[in-house]
């Protein structure tokens, strides 16, 4: 059976949980968090491709990443990485380039636990400034809903302009 | 249940394991999200199930979701790959 993705955003309340197990040791799913190369082949997701600015994935280090959909748009994000403990931890800074102002950063950790049989649990708990920074975030879908919003509201003017 | 038929708050503490005040909780909890409504129907108060709201609740995770599983499935596939190298190595 599939590993569920679980997203857990308890009401009024400014952090979310995201949960998944792989059938693969940590340190595999570390390392696929943390080198550049095994990075850009999963985080686009959906279908978008992912560009590195950089990445230097080191306790004190940051990152810049650029995520291109298929219409050639581009959604930036950059933080600076507080802690990395391999293969157990990863806590990092989060900001979207995208917004009007600058500042709704969030703080992210990803956690990654042995579990039996070679597998492995994640949980990333993000922590956002504010109970409306995590709304937007999870309602604009992050960088693809952001696009699709784009596009309801162009349908909309064309109904409209009918 | 609910959704098959309309029911009083003690109707449906008959079917749970659970104290009548804690079914009244949760149904409070269900009201104040506008996933159920309470009618008044002479001397009995009914609730009634909004389908149309219990979308909404479903929905607004669901584009985020969406994006995270894509994300994960590729990393899958990525840790089958990582995996099948690191079985070849030892091998050699």
């Amino acid at each position: 059976m599939k590993n569920q993705t679980k997203i857990i955003a308890e009401k009024g309340i400014q952090e979310l949980f995201i949960t998944r197990e792989f059938n693969a040791p940590r340190e595999l799913v570390f390392r696929a968090f943390n080198e550049s190369e095994l990075l850009l082949q999963w985080l686009g997701g959906c279908d978008m491709t992912m560009k590195i600015d950089h990445f230097d994935s080191r306790t004190g280090g940051s990152y810049r990443f650029i995520h291109c959909t298929a219409t050639g748009q581009e959604f930036s994000f950059n933080g600076v990485i507080h802690d990395v403990t391999a293969p157990e931890r990863i806590i990092r800074t989060f900001e979207f380039e995208g917004l009007p102002e600058r500042g709704h950063v969030s703080l992210e950790t990803a956690t990654f636990e042995a579990l039996p049989d070679n597998r492995t649990k994640l949980t990333i708990q993000s922590v956002f400034k504010s109970v409306s920074d995590r709304d937007g975030m999870v309602a604009a879908g992050m960088e693809h809903g952001v696009t699709d919003s784009h596009q309801r509201l162009d349908e909309l003017f064309e109904r409209l302009l009918k | 249940m609910i959704a098959h038929q309309t029911l009083t708050p003690n109707g449906v503490a008959d079917n749970f394991d659970l104290s009548r005040q804690a079914i009244s909780k949760h149904i409070k909890i269900l009201t104040e999200c506008g996933i159920i409504t309470i009618t008044q129907q002479g001397r009995e108060r009914y609730c009634f199930i909004q389908p149309q709201k219990m979308d909404e609740v479903a929905d607004w995770l669901a584009d985020f979701r969406k994006i995270w599983e894509s994300r994960f499935d590729k990393l899958d596939n990525l840790l089958i790959k990582m995996q099948s190298k690191t079985d070849n190595d030892k091998s050699k």
